[in-house]
Parts: structure tokens; C-alpha cells; sequence
């Protein structure tokens, strides 16, 4: 027996994808606090119950002033924010004055080895808003399970690597790219990657 | 008021049992001096075998080849006897634990909270078959009445004190628990039941038997008052599992552990108190071996601590066997549970922040998890500190220049032919006082790769030299 389905039922849950027009999504992401960037997100911020995944040429080269807005906002509400194996020491003062209520943001110091079970761990606890990490390896399967883990938590995970990683596929659901001073978003599930960079103000 | 009584025919062998791996099989408590070893207790499965307590060692195994033996430690009972005071101290207020075998506990004041006796009783009895001890209950208007009894019949209660004498009359002597084995003197003399005691000349009694029987008499009928040792909870806990065979690994480690940790969370919330600290003492058969558990805020859930002891016990490494286990927690300070919204929609095996920062505490050290704040010192590398634990507050930053979100551990040296300077120099000049003498000028400059930095030179200097202490990420 053929059963006969609507296309647009199809459509509307995403089973099937409309080539050159990308899908609906509800607006229902974290705000990102740049209008220029939630403007070409599909859901309009950083993704929930998922992993971003920001890759750039080095350390220290405006990752935090992407983020901060965020987790300014989150900690103003109580959230709890976890830095799992930061590469610096995040300078307190800076943060304080980026609007960060020091009370919700907390330091894990894990080896290379436990970073990525603590950063899974933290993910999946249900118990933080947001989690970023520094995952050493170019490694797809830890990356999996950081994005199932900030699923099943209902945590907004960040991962931040080298740029070189970005030539490999990743389950990340946002990928971001660090280019010529601005940002290009490289992957966005539930939509087609948006063209140009997004520069921000420093 | 009203007395309950709670016998507790068979206590050093329920304590030893609740304990061990196998309660089913064959088991014996085994006392006495080497050369003359007998049976103190044994358990139903040695009872079926026709092992029976006063049996000589030699004897019963000539009955049962194999069975398990636990040496019987008078301390150990006095221990679990202490446990059970502690116990019943959640359901009274006046609690004694001065007869050998016996919690005894004033009940009337508690019907109000836990409701009348049938359904009080009921409680008592569910938590005693948890907890693993054999009972038997009874009620009277007078400790020693209620001890009487419950020797007598199960369940026996007498609520009015109306009823008591004519009761109590009918009780043979042998059975009325006196002092100084009076009950079998009496017996032989004639004296078969507590009414023909009564009713003979108290003088005549006094010289045969000493005060302490006349005394005994008046109080178990209420005539007189039955001041009782009453049991005040101890300030810390102190636990210990004697395993009986030399163990090597954690997994046969675990079920004790379940039953110590178990047994301190009973403790813990009859106290309405929770732990931050304790120690877990393996012992070898010579010296032991400390395991240190330590949180960061009062605790008292039995998973949790469980999960967090096992976690640091894995993480020690058994170089000799082990024999015996102890817990020890001095400090059990006040407990408040976190408040908890009702309706609060939590994601499936949600933990809460303090369970999730003990179990990365477990893992990757005590050190591992804290949090920045800004300190008021003018050095960049002394104005944050680490905070650990939730009570201490963040202060507030002086108002300063731009600093960068990133600071190195320590300042490297910066080599970059094309740096640009933003801003500065910015002189920070400061702690001469403390051997940390600081005089640097430092700039925001970028490099020649875009990243914006934060670098110093020594003051005063205008060429080269650069330090970088930070990025402003």
C-alpha cells in the first residue's frame, strides 16, 4: 500500500530538505548578543542543547568577545557557566568589567586526558547553561559525544580549536570560522552556511 | 508516659550479619579463650545444621564441617547497641540504651508526630527489618515493666498504668528480670509469681536479698521513679567493618563501604546534621592505610557520598591486604538542603551543581574545580585570586584601564619586529614592601598576526624588551 504523505509534513520535520531554500527553524536560539551574527544564524543565536564549535588561528584572538555577551547574560540570571581546561588564566578583573557575575562562571583544571571527560560530565549533568572546551585532538568521536552529552543535559556546549580543523566534517550543529578578522559561519544545522563574515566591533 | 521496650534477642549476630557478604550460609560467633572456643550465637542456616549456642567449637564441627566463624567482640555489640540508641533517638527524645540487648524509649510524646501505637509500632518494626535486626517490642507505663514484658510476649502492650499491677502480679519471679539472679532463688524458695513477692514482709526481703530487689520492685510497678541513663547523641562517627578475610581489591571493598556510608547517613540525618569530612581507614593487619573524602559544602545523601567515596577509594592504590574497614567523621556540621523549586523541569539524571563539582573534585583532585574573582592589589598577576566552596563572595574590581580577558601564567618573552602600539604606557609600580617589587610600563600593542596583546616593558624603557602577560581574547 502507498501511503500518501504531505510534502509539507515532510518538509516541516525536517526529514526532507528543500534544495536552495532552507527551512523554517523556530527563532528559539541563545542570543548571541551581536545583532550582525544572530541576524544569519538559522535559529537566530547560538543553537541549544548543542555543540558550537569555533575554530581559530590561535589562542587569544577574540573568542571571548564573541562569547562574553552570552555568558555575561547567563550568569546575570544564575546561570552556571564551566570553563573545562581554559589555555589561560581567565583574568578575573576583565571579566568582571565584560559584565560577568563571577559567582556563576567556574574553572575546571583537568589534564588533556580528563578535559574531555570533564567537559562530557559537565554537558551532561543538566545542571550548567554553558560549557566551553578546549578538546585537544582533532578527534570526530569525542566530538560526538560532547553533542549528544550537551543534548541530553540541555546545555549550550562551545568547543574552541585550531582553524586546521576545519577541513574535517564535525557533528558539531554550528561551526564557526575565524577568518581575516572576522567570523564565517562554516556549518549551521537546519540551514544553508549563510555567505560573508560577520565582523565585530572590538 | 509511656515506655516501649525493644529486646534485641540476637544483637551481635544481626550486626554480623547485616554485614556479611553471605547471611544465608552456615555462621557462627565464635567466644571464649583459645583452648575452650564455643558458640556465642549462630545463625538459621548453622541453627538447621544442630549447631546451637554453648556449643564447644570441636563439637560443632564435628556437626558441620564448614561454616563461616566471626569472633564475638562484647565491644562490638556494645557499639551496635549505641547505633540503635542513635536510631531511636530519631523517634523519642528519651532514649536508654543501660540494659544489655534493650533500647528502651518514652513514646507518649512522640504519638502526636508518628500517630497512634499500632501504626508507631508498625514504623518501628519496618526500620528494624530494614536496618537488619531481629526484635521484639512491648509497651507498659514503666521501663522496667516494658522490659519485663517484652521478654515475656511480643508485641505486648499495657497503655494504662491501672492495669499494670494486677499484670505484673501474675508474672512468674523467674521471668521478672531481677537483680542478681533473685528470680531463681526465689523460684526454689517457693516464690513462684511477682504477687506472693509483694506480699511478703519487705524487712524480711531486704535482708535476704538487699535493697536493690525492693528497689527493682517499686519501680518496675511505678511506686518509684526509674531515673534512666538517657542517651545523648555522640558529637562524631565512628564506624568500623571487621571483614574476616584479607581482601585485595576495591569491588569486595564496595559492600561494605554501601553499609558504613549507609549507616553514616542514618547517623547524619537523626542528628539533622550532614559531613564535609571524613576519613575512610583501611586497616592491615599491620597499620592502615587513610582515605581522605572531602567536600566542599555538608552532604548528606547516601548515593552522593557513596559515589564519592568509591571514587577515592579507586583512586587508591591496595598494596597490602585488607582486613578491616573503619569510617570516621569528627565534624558533622549543620545541614540545609538547597531549596528546590517544586515544579522545577529538570533534564533526566539532572545533577545538581555540587554533586557535579564533587564528582570532578573525586576525579581530577581537590584543587581542580574553583572560581576567579578580582583582589585589589595593583600587580596584574596578584589582582585574582581562586575561590573554592560557595560561601566565599566576589568583591568588586577597582575601576582601571582596559585588561585583557586572558592572562599568561607567567610573562614570556615577546618577539615581534612588527608590533603596533594601541595604548599606554600604563606605569604599574608596586610591592615594594613584599619581595614582589613590580615597575613595568605596560601598552596594548597588536601583532603582526592581529592578535591584540597586552605587553610590558621595565619602566622607563623605550626600546625592545617586550613582555606579553596577556591577550585580550
Amino acid at each position: 500500500m502507498v501511503q500518501v504523505v504531505a510534502i509539507d509534513s515532510l518538509l516541516a520535520a525536517r526529514t526532507l530538505w528543500h534544495a536552495g531554500r532552507s527551512a523554517r527553524l523556530p527563532a528559539d536560539g541563545e542570543p548571541s548578543g551581536h545583532a550582525a551574527l544572530d541576524a544569519r544564524l538559522p535559529q537566530g543565536g547560538w543553537p541549544r542543547r548543542a555543540l558550537t564549535e569555533l575554530l581559530l588561528p590561535a589562542n587569544g584572538v577574540g573568542e571571548l568577545a564573541l562569547l562574553l555577551p552570552t555568558l555575561a547574560r547567563m550568569t546575570a540570571v544564575g546561570g552556571t557557566v564551566v570553563l573545562v581546561a581554559p589555555p589561560f588564566v581567565p583574568y578575573a578583573p576583565a571579566w568582571q568589567a565584560a559584565g560577568v557575575d563571577l559567582a556563576g562562571l567556574h574553572v575546571v583544571d583537568a589534564s588533556p586526558r580528563d578535559a574531555l571527560w570533564a567537559q562530557e560530565q559537565c554537558l551532561r549533568s543538566g545542571t550548567c547553561t554553558a560549557v566551553l572546551g578546549w578538546p585537544p585532538g582533532g578527534d570526530d568521536r569525542a566530538l560526538r559525544r560532547l553533542q549528544v552529552a550537551a543534548d541530553s543535559g540541555d546545555c549550550c556546549g562551545f568547543v574552541l580549536r585550531d582553524r586546521r580543523h576545519a577541513a574535517n566534517a564535525s557533528p558539531a550543529a554550528l561551526r564557526l570560522v575565524l577568518e581575516d578578522g572576522g567570523w564565517r559561519v562554516l556549518k549551521c544545522r537546519g540551514g544553508q552556511p549563510p555567505s560573508g563574515l560577520v565582523q565585530l566591533a572590538h | 508516659m509511656l515506655w516501649a521496650c525493644i529486646l534485641l534477642p540476637q544483637l551481635a549476630l544481626d550486626a554480623v550479619l547485616r554485614r556479611h557478604p553471605e547471611p544465608e550460609a552456615p555462621l557462627a560467633l565464635v567466644g571464649g579463650p583459645a583452648q575452650l572456643r564455643s558458640l556465642h550465637a549462630v545463625n538459621a542456616a548453622a541453627a538447621a545444621a544442630g549447631l546451637a549456642p554453648g556449643m564447644r567449637l570441636t563439637a560443632a564441627h564435628a556437626l558441620l564441617p564448614q561454616f563461616a566463624m566471626v569472633d564475638y567482640e562484647p565491644a562490638a555489640e556494645a557499639r551496635v547497641q549505641r547505633f540503635l540508641a542513635a536510631w531511636a533517638y530519631r523517634h523519642s527524645s528519651l532514649v536508654s540504651a543501660q540494659w544489655s540487648s534493650a533500647i528502651v524509649l518514652e513514646v507518649r510524646a512522640s504519638f502526636r508526630l508518628f500517630g497512634p501505637w499500632p501504626r508507631f509500632e508498625r514504623r518501628l518494626r519496618g526500620e528494624l527489618e530494614q536496618l537488619g535486626f531481629r526484635h521484639r517490642i512491648a509497651l507498659a507505663p514503666t521501663p522496667r515493666a516494658a522490659r519485663v514484658l517484652a521478654g515475656l510476649r511480643d508485641g505486648m502492650a499495657v497503655m494504662e498504668a491501672a492495669e499494670l499491677p494486677a499484670l505484673l502480679d501474675r508474672i512468674p519471679v523467674r521471668r521478672a528480670v531481677l537483680p542478681d539472679e533473685a528470680g531463681t532463688r526465689l523460684q526454689r524458695m517457693g516464690i513462684r509469681t511477682l504477687g506472693q513477692l509483694r506480699g511478703l514482709p519487705s524487712d524480711a526481703l531486704r535482708r535476704r536479698f538487699g535493697q536493690a530487689l525492693l528497689e527493682h520492685l517499686q519501680k518496675l510497678y511505678g511506686q518509684a521513679d526509674d531515673p534512666l541513663e538517657c542517651y545523648q547523641p555522640p558529637e562524631h562517627f565512628d564506624e568500623r567493618v571487621e571483614l574476616g578475610y584479607e581482601v585485595e581489591t576495591h569491588t569486595a571493598l564496595l559492600f561494605p563501604l554501601r553499609r558504613l556510608v549507609g549507616d553514616l547517613c542514618t547517623y547524619l540525618s537523626i542528628r539533622d546534621g550532614g559531613v564535609q569530612r571524613f576519613v575512610l581507614r583501611l586497616e592491615h593487619e599491620q597499620g592502615h592505610t587513610d582515605v581522605e573524602v572531602g567536600l566542599l559544602a555538608p552532604e548528606r545523601s547516601a548515593s552522593m557520598l557513596f559515589e564519592l567515596a568509591r571514587g577515592r577509594l579507586e583512586r587508591v592504590e591496595i598494596g597490602r591486604p585488607v582486613v578491616g574497614m573503619r569510617l570516621l567523621a569528627k565534624h558533622l556540621p549543620p545541614f540545609v538542603p538547597a531549596m528546590q523549586d517544586l515544579f522545577a523541569q529538570r533534564a533526566q539524571q539532572a545533577l545538581d551543581w555540587p554533586q557535579l563539582r564533587e564528582r570532578l573534585r573525586a576525579r581530577l583532585g581537590d584543587e581542580a574545580v574553583y572560581r576567579v574573582a578580582p583582589q585589589g592589589d595593583p600587580r596584574p598577576e596578584r589582582a585574582w585570586c581562586r575561590l573554592t566552596g560557595d560561601e566565599a563572595k566576589v568583591p568588586v574590581a577597582p575601576s582601571r584601564p582596559p585588561r585583557p580577558t586572558w592572562l599568561l601564567p607567567e610573562p614570556v618573552p615577546l618577539h615581534d619586529t612588527r608590533l603596533q602600539v594601541l595604548s599606554g604606557p600604563e606605569r604599574l609600580e608596586s610591592g615594594w614592601w613584599d619581595e614582589g617589587d613590580v615597575r613595568r610600563d605596560y601598552y596594548v600593542v597588536r601583532t603582526s598576526r592581529g592578535q591584540r596583546a597586552w605587553a610590558f616593558r621595565a619602566a622607563g624603557v623605550r626600546e625592545g624588551g617586550w613582555m606579553l602577560h596577556g591577550w585580550f581574547a
